[in-house]
């Protein structure tokens, strides 16, 4: 098993040279984790306590790795662990040079999945018998689950760091995404009157808590997220009423909804009873990429930025 | 759902004439009902308004009554953009399925029976979910492409359903009809979940849908489906004398000289059509169409004449106390108005069979 596993990755390495050439140009922190000499590789076998306590034991430097975890993907290019990368699957659209296959991270085949003869499994849920199939095939497999905060991402980025080999860049990642964190949260003023934010997941009236990671985005900016007295119901994402969401009238309102529903101010203006919403009025609804918006990935740190530059012109004008 | 038992129940020896009429009192106690309901419905809602603001908001649109404008904009708002349609949707969508179910049971003299046997609310979900993971946000001249595929989905389903019973059996029975539903139904929820399983970024928004939720698109919606309402409920209304006649053997009925497989026909017809279009705006509300036919048999009566015109009257009050309780019960958040419609409607119906017990079923 070993033997043909070795076989098999001396067979792809050329291609994998190749395409980690081609990533370079999408993602700014390539050059850096190519420039940066591989020691990591001596510090192998690694284990890992995941975040559901169970321990995996990576015997060497992963260089097949399957993501089934459209997070997990974007999170191991950032690091500069793209070139180890085999296949992902079919949700993983980012970056765009990310070997994308019809393996479903919903739907688990572990046949499909050990068909690309991975050395390291990761996915965000255990679902379909995935990590007792992929044990009885002795495959190492990292669940990084559903972050509910920043701490929980920053986590999950190092921890894949060290299974990867890519220690340093995953810290220096981190490190990156905390100091960028501290600087949003920096840049607004927090006005005596909280701005009020709503944020829609679908429209359906899905939204988020603070008890999420994206929630916790809005609270660090020091927006009252006006999910939060749904708790009661669902702590994390409650399906709000919209004579609610009309009646707490909030000032800004962030469509995670532009791409799987088509939403933006026009759609919501048209909803019956929202035109007397204060961000309603004064077009203060703003879209999001709902990839962007729903990852606990690094690109967290691009919806922040979107979010606080509307927060402070909100608060320039109220101002 | 779908394991319908196909019993037929042998013919009952009535006598047509002998039949009872539809007692007042129970006519009165349904709009009393009803109107009790709707109260509860307008005053009751995540937001608190008050008793004089909703009465100043009904009145205000008439001119020598109201004061012509309401005292709070803010509320006026919410209660003419989304309660008060919501709650004359409840009315809409708890009606039509009741009397729709009333009429399939009769039809198929099946105690089963409900608006959703021949397919309709698989092919609702598959319509919707179609609609949703393909193409969201359109619209086809300015109406939401969801409500309207699921509107097409249930209308293509049943009659699927009703082209293979009439090819295989030739609807001598009711059986071949019943089976052809429960195969089309099993056929288009496989494609449903299909679609549902590949297009997992829509998921969130299928399951909402399915399990129903009488999210307005304010009074848009109520025009959208009034027609299909009024004509479903009026005809199968005017068919319920026939509808008892049913209940005779097929071959009594025929030297009565009614034209069976017509009435059939044109009551499917008329059931399907005010179910596809409630299904199109509410989801597949699930409950209502069985319980209430039911509970009206066994509290006033099995003719026909009762069970019609009071499924409609109860059926609405039903749905919209269930959808008060859906918006409230978390509020701000929502359930799902089939999660409520089970939750409180199991129960009493277990209560009303234990209180009549040797009431005939």
């Amino acid at each position: 098993m070993q033997k043909h596993q070795h076989t098999a990755s001396a067979k792809l390495a050329a291609p994998i040279r190749v395409m980690a050439v081609a990533s370079c140009f999408a993602i700014a922190s390539c050059g850096a984790a190519q420039s940066a000499p591989t020691p990591a590789a001596a510090h192998f076998p690694v284990s890992i306590t995941g975040p559901g306590g169970a321990t995996v034991t990576i015997a060497q430097k992963p260089h097949r790795i399957v993501s089934l975890s459209p997070t997990a993907t974007e999170m191991l290019f950032a690091i500069g662990a793209g070139a180890q990368v085999a296949a992902v699957d079919d949700q993983s659209n980012y970056p765009s040079s990310a070997p994308r296959t019809k393996l479903s991270g919903f739907q688990p085949n572990i046949e499909a999945i050990a068909g690309y003869s991975p050395d390291l499994v990761v996915a965000a849920e255990d679902t379909g018998g995935l990590v007792h199939g992929l044990q009885a095939l002795n495959l190492p497999i990292l669940i990084e689950p559903a972050a509910k905060n920043l701490d929980d991402s920053y986590l999950e980025i190092k921890q894949l760091g060290v299974a990867t080999g890519h220690g340093a860049e995953a810290d220096s990642v981190v490190a990156g995404m905390r100091s960028q964190v501290g600087a949003f949260v920096a840049s607004v003023s927090r006005p005596a009157r909280q701005l009020r934010v709503y944020h829609e997941l679908d429209n359906t009236y899905y939204s988020v808590t603070s008890a999420t990671f994206i929630g916790q985005v809005y609270k660090l900016l020091g927006l009252s997220n006006i999910a939060d007295s749904a708790t009661a119901a669902t702590p994390d994402y409650p399906q709000l009423s919209a004579e609610y969401i009309v009646a707490a009238n909030p000032d800004l309102i962030v469509l995670a909804d532009t791409k799987c529903c088509q939403q933006d101010l026009s759609t919501v203006a048209a909803r019956p009873g929202w035109g007397a919403i204060t961000a309603v009025k004064s077009g203060q609804v703003i879209g999001v990429d709902d990839d962007v918006a729903s990852r606990w990935g690094p690109r967290i740190i691009e919806f922040m930025r979107a979010i606080a530059a509307h927060v402070r012109q909100l608060e320039k004008k109220a101002a | 759902m779908l394991g319908v038992s196909v019993r037929v129940t042998p013919a009952s020896p009535v006598v047509l004439s002998g039949m009872p009429r539809l007692p007042w009192m129970w006519a009165a106690g349904g709009f009393l009902a009803l109107l009790l309901c709707c109260g509860v419905g307008v005053l009751v809602g995540p937001v608190h308004i008050g008793l004089g603001t909703v009465l100043g908001a009904l009145l205000a649109p008439l001119p020598w009554l109201g004061t012509g404008a309401a005292a709070d904009p803010g509320q006026a708002n919410i209660l003419w953009s989304l309660r008060f349609p919501r709650v004359v949707l409840g009315v809409l969508v708890g009606g039509t399925l009741a009397i729709a179910g009333a009429a399939y049971q009769g039809v198929f003299r099946n105690p089963l029976a409900d608006p959703y046997l021949l397919g309709a609310a698989a092919g609702a979900n598959l319509g919707a979910t179609l609609a949703i993971a393909f193409a969201p946000g359109m619209s086809l001249l300015g109406v939401n492409i969801v409500p309207l595929a699921a509107f097409v989905g249930a209308g293509a389903a049943v009659a699927g359903a009703y082209a293979l019973g009439r090819s295989v059996t030739g609807l001598r029975s009711t059986t071949g009809l019943i089976l052809a539903g429960v195969a089309i139904a099993a056929f288009f929820n496989s494609i449903q979940s299909y679609v549902q399983q590949t297009q997992t970024s829509s998921i969130r928004q299928v399951y909402s849908w399915i399990l129903g939720r009488l999210v307005t698109a304010g009074w848009d919606d109520v025009i959208l489906v009034l027609p299909y309402v009024v004509l479903s409920v009026a005809v199968i209304f005017l068919h319920r004398r026939l509808l008892d006649s049913l209940t005779l053997g097929e071959d009594e009925i025929t030297s009565l000289g009614i034209p069976v497989r017509r009435v059939r026909l044109i009551v499917v017809v008329a059931a399907t059509l005010g179910t596809a279009a409630v299904v199109a705006v509410g989801g597949t509300i699930a409950f209502v169409g069985i319980i209430v036919p039911h509970t009206i048999r066994l509290l006033v009566g099995r003719s026909y004449r009762v069970v019609i015109p009071l499924s409609v009257l109860f059926g609405a009050a039903f749905l919209v106390l269930a959808d008060t309780a859906a918006r409230t019960v978390v509020a701000p958040a929502e359930l799902p108005i089939g999660v409520i419609t089970a939750f409180l409607g199991a129960p009493f119906f277990i209560a009303v069979m234990r209180s009549t017990r040797g009431a005939p079923l």
